[in-house]
């Protein structure tokens, strides 16, 4: 970019070098005379200084020659970071006749005995690191304008007068039978209550794999946002006395976890549900599998199964349901789009750049000279 | 002055007319108390503002309600705050306006406001007059044409008592008046030369009464002022177009994600009702598409920001400030800054094509010089140096010391001493020459005091021949009826008047038969060299010839010249002569006739004396300035009241004609068909096919119907200009002549109309508005000039004259005439830019930021959510991305003033009106929707299934919301960064304070702090921390911005390849000052703008016909006063335009 700060001199008098004005200089050489003289400062006089840059060739042309440089090398680095992670994926939905899970595709939420299904998978390669287990949702709207918006805040964060008393965003899950709803809301009430668990078959002996269930919410989520309603005591029961659980809940809030530092609005799987989706198809962390030997991989490759307590519907408006297994790095999951992305658009400037430069040396140059007079 | 209100008569006077005006013209729109609820109701009837209520409203409709009531409100406020607080200020000061012109009247007992019809008031010299009055007598006895009514009136006030008038309902016709009054049972006609006009001066007559006829507005001048409209400018009217097409697109995206939504909840939603039930009262599908719509109408309505119309105004007035600050259209000499009175049209002056201007007082300075002679055919007034080479005239040249004249005018300047030598040898040619200038004239002195001689001429050109007569040693003293009192080199002589043969339009000269004191008869004539030349005797030929020489030498340099010639008289044939002379002069039937004969019989066999040259003085830079203008492609006309000669003059010494010219078309029919005829054979001239029928215009003629239609421009085969007359002008103003006028005209480079009236102008100024798609000026300093001012697109007033009027109804006003280049090429064009380049991005960011919302309808289940945290949508406009702009519209300068000075051709952009225009718009439009996509998809791609880097959620809405939000926001920051060509510490300050502003709002709003106190409110807590620590959101930012940027440096710099002139006057300077270093060369020196020209018989009296019988009739005269004082009313000054009606 041409730089050049410039500061203009004062010419104060008459442009067009009309002329001189007789008696010109004897105003305002008193002082105490008051003209109506306009100030000479650089502001009023649209004379800030200023730096003028001008997007020309010799600018513009490195510029994108230094962007496709940059941009290629990030991309191939992104798409390679992208390309290592492992990463698994079962869709246990059950819509093909063949599922296991077929036979819970039409279960209910207060099904019981609750309808489980086994699925049997086999890890090609092994996951070396920290694995994340996801579940992952199609199809289904968390983005909804009406059920992003149907929740409390207040009573998520422990207000007690909001707990009795919901958000009217809530409804039509805001009171069932009188009795205020906590956690209010369609978010809430349609938490997803699957349960998997994971086994290594290890020479036809199921080993179960320990999923760790907390750490998996942001932590501000958890310290901040999601707070237990106070009181005196610390019995959650009592605490949530008078309100009753969503309409779609087998148990109330209070009995999410054994643990009371994951139960009642703090539950973690709570939280994580809490945190609407920005798209119809997302994934939402569900537990951690962690390396517990540095000698081996945390999932080897081989067979395992996972067990599946089927109680959450999507089938009749279509939706889906996966599991997930996956490795992150540095910039999170797999996703390819990046890594590509950028090697393209690393591409296209660099190409851009050499054929502006070409026109550039063919027509430049040629009608650059202005017609300027003096 | 003051009023005599204890003069106003015992009982009322009846007047024709019931309704009675008070003089105050209320401009004051507010008081303290009605401010808030007027203003308020003003401020909602203008569309916008109700547009922004209805949605408020739709916005509390809950099945609607998409976005929280304070996106709307807090704007809302905000916008008619500051619009508020401008509408107050403007109230405020167009109060405080009308104080000071009631100030600058006089110091006053009673204010002029005050002054109601049927008050009789004193007015005393140099006097404004205010309200059209019934002259009722004066100081002066030969008060002129008044002389009559002021005998019968000044009988008694007492008698008036008992008195009546009646008068005609107000009229716009200056020159028409009619009424009675009765007096002590005597019916007395009044016509227009009894009445005292409001716009005029008292002129030497110590005082006078007058009796208020008509006040306030309905004097004549306000009649004919013409209506005063409320301006737009071409861009507002574009813009309001343009937000009807906005407000179509909007529909149309609210109707294409309205069926969406039906479609979705029929195919889905009613499916998903498991885990989201349909809001209440939704039943069907169909209706619930329909709530959609509305719910995105609130979504979507900031494609039609709520800040446009106030950001507009706010960049309007900051640069109407600096029009008041600029030090460079300030004119020290009478203390006078030029003023922006309005505030809302500076961009037009970005685009003026054509300028209207007015002579008198805007081009001259209606001061005129004695500035050469030639005398027995030896030319003065040029200045020799040692080489015998002419030297320029400067301050430094040396003047003339005429301190051996004790009655010399020490204003008077003249700077050929060989002059002045010639006198004082007593040359006897010299000697007849000054003599004949001191005593051939029809102006009066007045010496209040011994030995200070004031003249007042009729015209100012004989003004300045007496002056110069007075300072080389001819003074003219006195003057009775029947005699001259000259004081020749120091003596005093008496000269006996015998008869002043008057001037007249067509005799184009005077002359005068004095009786010297030695007893020498002589007749003194001076004229127009054309008439005078043929009256001459065959002795003079070969003076005639050299004097020829010496007048196309004056006349090449734009001097108006005149021939003075004598002739000694023979007693007898006087004798008889004037004895014919007084038979004609009292003759009942054809006493002119008879009078020019007897004129013509004596004025014959002259001997020639030499010729004067005056100079019709220019205002500084004129003819810089219309040079300047001519070369930014704008058309100047020149509209005039005076006569065809002095105005085509003035248009040679102005450069606005010039030989150059192919031809110089003079229309003077006084016929309909003879002014068609003129018209069509200058367009056949200009350009021959034009009459053709496969003339693109013609064709368009045929085809169009009856209504308006627009001209496009046509271009001549050469360099033409027009002169047109008034009489030629009426005619060709009426219907079928209107298209005729326009189009010769509008071919030409110059055209001058002359002896035009007040009407004729602002007539001209609209038909030009009527059939061209161009943006007018017009400019001038007189009463005469209001109804162009209004007329036009922009009205320009020269402030610091005489006379409020213009500058009163104008829309910009400053000193001089050569501010005006300053004004348009510098200020106009920046403000066009500036204005183009706001509106420009101001388009882009909203529908950059807006649409992203269109494309998450179609992945949200079309249910009108919104992407960006409405706290992000609230401040968006207000906030993050106001301050950059406007510090852009307020700062920007593609080049300097300087270089916009030097390069007129960058304004012809403006002109063509290509930096913004509906072609620009729907390039901005399709960038938005680009940028748009862009800001979308990216983030979309970069979560979509993905984590954070500790395996956490990052694809939740908030996530994405914040990375869409901050992608924009650093988006629209490089766009406006590369949109500012000058970057000012403010600019600077502004761009990164406003995305440092960002950070800091949306770190603060999303911390736990703010959570925790306003739970509600801000759900977005810790989002900023959790997810702009993620390198993958960062990547997609920068991935995002890139994407969007590069296009537009891609296009701009593909666009180089062709420079516009701006780029290339950039360039040019950017290569000088790495040569230099240095700032741009200074303007190189004026050249003196001399033409080598044809000679152009320049003589014009100004004056009318009649003065000499006034003065030979010696009724004016007052024979007792020593120092012979004189006086003339004459309607705004000197100009007599008044009279030309």
């Amino acid at each position: 970019m041409a730089v050049n700060y410039s500061a203009k001199e004062e010419a104060d008098g008459h442009p067009s070098g009309g002329v001189g004005v007789p008696g010109g200089g004897a105003v305002g050489g008193g002082g105490a005379v008051k003209t109506r003289k306009p100030d000479n400062t650089a502001f009023k006089q649209q004379r800030l200084p200023a730096w003028q840059p001008i997007l020309t060739a010799g600018t513009v042309l490195p510029a994108f020659f230094i962007i496709g440089l940059i941009f290629i090398p990030i991309g191939i680095g992104i798409f390679v970071t992208s390309n290592n992670i492992r990463e698994y994926e079962i869709d246990y939905t059950g819509t093909e006749p063949s599922s296991p899970c077929n036979k819970c595709l039409n279960v209910s939420w207060d099904s019981t005995p609750p309808c489980t299904c086994t699925i049997d998978f086999t890890l090609e390669h092994s996951f070396e690191s920290n694995v994340f287990m996801y579940y992952g949702l199609s199809n289904f709207y968390q983005n909804h304008r009406r059920y992003v918006k149907s929740r409390d805040d207040s009573q998520l964060n422990g207000d007690n007068s909001s707990l009795l008393n919901p958000s009217k965003e809530c409804e039509p899950y805001r009171t069932n039978e009188d009795k205020p709803i906590a956690p209010c809301g369609a978010i809430a009430n349609s938490m997803f209550n699957d349960t998997l668990e994971l086994y290594r078959i290890d020479n036809d002996t199921r080993i179960p794999i320990t999923l760790i269930k907390k750490g998996i919410a942001w932590w501000t989520d958890k310290n901040v946002k999601f707070r237990n309603p106070s009181g005196d005591t610390n019995n959650l029961t009592a605490l949530f006395q008078g309100t009753t659980k969503p309409v779609n809940w087998p148990k109330p809030v209070y009995m999410l976890d054994s643990e009371p530092d994951n139960n009642g609005f703090i539950n973690e799987d709570f939280i994580v549900w809490m945190r609407t989706a920005a798209l119809p198809t997302f994934r939402k962390l569900y537990r951690l599998i962690e390396r517990t030997n540095n000698l081996q991989p945390t999932l080897q490759a081989g067979k395992y199964s996972l067990d599946i307590t089927y109680n959450y519907p999507v089938h009749s408006f279509d939706g889906r349901k996966r599991m997930i297994l996956s490795t992150i790095s540095w910039m999170g999951g797999k996703n390819p789009f990046l890594g590509i992305a950028y090697i393209t658009v690393g591409s296209i400037c660099f190409f851009l750049g050499v054929v502006l430069l070409i026109i550039h040396h063919k027509y430049g140059n040629r009608n650059t000279s202005a017609d300027i007079p003096n | 002055m003051w009023c005599y209100k204890h003069y106003s008569w015992g009982h009322p006077i009846f007047f024709a007319f019931l309704s009675l005006q008070s003089n105050s013209i209320k401009t004051s729109k507010y008081n303290f108390f009605t401010f808030l609820p007027l203003n308020l109701f003003e401020q909602f009837q203008r569309i916008a503002n109700a547009y922004f209520l209805f949605l408020l409203i739709l916005q509390l409709i809950p099945q609607i309600s998409s976005l929280s009531w304070f996106t709307t409100v807090v704007p809302l406020v905000l916008v008619l705050a500051v619009s508020g607080a401008k509408d107050a200020i403007d109230d405020f000061q167009t109060t405080e306006n009308k104080h000071s012109q009631w100030h600058i009247v006089g110091e006053l007992d009673e204010k002029w406001m005050n002054v109601q019809v049927g008050d009789i008031i004193k007015l005393e010299n140099n006097n404004f007059v205010t309200a059209d009055l019934l002259l009722l007598s004066s100081s002066e006895p030969h008060s002129l044409t008044y002389i009559e009514t002021a005998k019968s009136c000044v009988v008694t006030l007492d008698a008036m008592k008992t008195s009546e008038v009646k008068c005609e309902a107000p009229n716009n016709k200056l020159d028409k008046f009619t009424g009675t009054l009765t007096l002590r049972g005597e019916k007395y006609a009044l016509d227009s030369e009894k009445m005292l006009l409001r716009g005029c001066t008292i002129r030497n007559t110590e005082w006078c009464f007058g009796l208020v006829i008509y006040a306030g507005p309905d004097t004549k001048l306000m009649q004919n002022s013409g209506k005063t409209t409320f301006k737009r400018t071409s861009i507002d009217r574009l813009m309001n177009v343009l937000v009807l097409v906005i407000f179509a697109f909007l529909a149309l995206m609210c109707l294409i994600l309205a069926i969406g939504n039906g479609i979705w909840e029929y195919d889905k939603g009613y499916y998903f009702q498991v885990y989201l039930p349909w809001a209440e009262g939704v039943s069907s599908a169909p209706y619930s598409g329909f709530l959609m719509f509305w719910s995105y109408v609130i979504i979507l309505n900031t494609v039609v920001p709520i800040s446009l119309y106030v950001s507009v105004e706010i960049i309007r007035l900051g640069n109407s400030f600096y029009i008041d600050w600029d030090r460079k259209m300030y004119y020290p000499v009478n203390d006078t800054p030029a003023q922006a009175r309005t505030t809302t049209l500076n961009e037009e002056l970005g685009q003026i094509k054509y300028i209207f201007s007015d002579k008198t007082g805007t081009l001259t300075q209606n001061i005129m010089c004695f500035n050469k002679c030639s005398i027995n055919g030896k030319s003065y007034g040029d200045v020799y140096d040692l080489a015998g080479q002419r030297i320029e005239i400067n301050e430094k040249t040396e003047k003339v010391d005429f301190s051996y004249n004790q009655l010399a005018d020490p204003k008077f300047a003249f700077y050929d001493h060989s002059l002045v030598e010639a006198v004082k040898l007593g040359d006897v040619p010299t000697h007849r020459f000054f003599r004949l200038l001191s005593l051939c004239h029809t102006v009066m002195p007045e010496e209040k005091k011994e030995g200070n001689l004031v003249y007042q001429a009729q015209s100012p050109d004989e003004g300045a021949l007496v002056t110069a007569a007075r300072n080389f040693g001819f003074v003219f003293r006195a003057r009775t009826p029947e005699t001259i009192t000259v004081v020749e080199m120091g003596e005093t002589k008496i000269y006996k008047l015998l008869a002043i043969l008057d001037f007249n339009n067509v005799r184009k000269r005077m002359s005068v038969i004095v009786r010297s004191p030695e007893g020498d008869l002589t007749l003194y004539c001076k004229g127009a060299d054309t008439i005078l030349f043929e009256l001459l005797h065959s002795s003079c030929d070969s003076l005639k010839e050299e004097t020829t020489e010496h007048l196309n030498e004056f006349a090449g340099e734009g001097l108006r010249t005149l021939v003075v010639a004598y002739k000694n008289l023979d007693e007898e044939y006087f004798e008889d002569w004037i004895k014919r002379h007084h038979v004609a002069s009292t003759a009942l039937e054809g006493r002119e006739d008879k009078l020019s004969e007897l004129y013509e019989e004596i004025e014959k066999d002259l001997m020639l004396l030499g010729a004067t040259a005056i100079e019709d003085k220019l205002q500084d830079g004129v003819p810089q300035t219309i040079e300047t203008l001519a070369k930014a492609s704008i058309k100047i006309w020149v509209l005039t009241g005076d006569k065809q000669e002095t105005a085509v003059n003035i248009g040679y010494s102005c450069n606005l004609l010039n030989d150059d010219m192919a031809d110089v078309f003079i229309i003077e029919g006084s016929t309909s068909d003879d002014v068609l005829n003129e018209l069509r054979n200058a367009r056949e001239k200009m350009k021959p096919d034009s009459f053709l029928d496969s003339d693109e215009v013609n064709i368009q003629f045929e085809k169009s119907s009856k209504k308006a239609k627009l001209l496009p421009d046509e271009q001549a085969n050469g360099v033409y200009g027009l002169v047109i007359n008034g009489h030629s002008l009426a005619y060709a103003l009426e219907g079928n002549l209107e298209l005729e006028l326009v189009r010769t005209a509008c071919m030409c480079k110059v055209v001058i109309c002359c002896r035009v009236t007040p009407l004729q102008k602002a007539q001209v100024v609209e038909l030009v508005k009527k059939y061209k798609k161009a943006v007018t000026l017009a400019i001038g300093d007189g009463a005469n000039d209001v109804s162009m001012i209004k007329t036009a697109h922009i009205g320009v007033g020269i402030s610091g004259q005489e006379g409020m009027q213009a500058v009163l109804s104008s829309d910009f006003s400053f000193a001089q005439f050569r501010y005006l280049q300053r004004l348009l090429l510098v200020h106009g064009r920046w403000s066009y830019i500036r204005m183009s380049k706001f509106l420009k991005y101001f388009f882009y960011k909203n529908f950059a930021f807006t649409l992203v919302h269109f494309w998450y309808g179609f992945f949200s289940g079309f249910s009108a959510q919104t992407v960006y945290d409405e706290w992000f949508i609230t401040l968006y406009n207000l906030v993050y991305t106001s301050l950059p702009v406007l510090g852009m519209s307020l700062f920007d300068q593609d080049v300097d003033d300087r270089w916009s000075m030097l390069c007129p051709q960058l304004y012809v952009p403006g002109q063509q009106n290509l930096y913004f225009n509906k072609i620009v718009f729907v390039k901005c439009m399709l960038h938005g929707i680009y940028s748009s996509l862009i800001l979308f998809f990216i983030p979309y791609g970069a979560m979509y299934n993905t984590m954070r880097s500790d395996g956490k959620a990052i694809a939740d809405y908030q996530s994405f919301a914040l990375m869409a939000q901050t992608s924009l926001l650093i988006v629209v920051s490089v766009q406006i960064g590369l949109d500012t060509a000058y970057w000012t510490v403010v600019n600077q300050f502004f761009i990164w304070g406003s995305l440092s502003v960002y950070f800091a709002i949306t770190f603060t709003m999303y911390s736990d702090g703010m959570y925790l106190i306003f739970t509600a409110s801000f759900p977005f807590v810790g989002t900023a921390r959790n997810t702009l620590s993620q390198p993958s959101a960062w990547l997609a930012i920068f991935l995002s911005v890139t994407l969007c940027v590069l296009p537009v440096v891609g296009y701009r710099l593909k666009a180089q390849l062709k420079p516009t002139e701006t780029d290339k006057v950039r360039r040019y300077i950017l290569l000088k000052i790495k040569e230099a270093k240095k700032r741009p060369p200074p303007p190189s020196p004026k050249r003196r703008l001399r033409r080598t020209s044809t000679r152009r018989s320049g003589y014009a009296f100004s004056h009318q016909h009649g003065f000499g019988a006034l003065i030979m009739s010696g009724r004016n005269m007052r024979p007792k006063s020593p120092f012979a004082t004189t006086g003339t009313f004459s309607p705004n000054s000197d100009k007599n335009k008044h009279k030309g009606l």
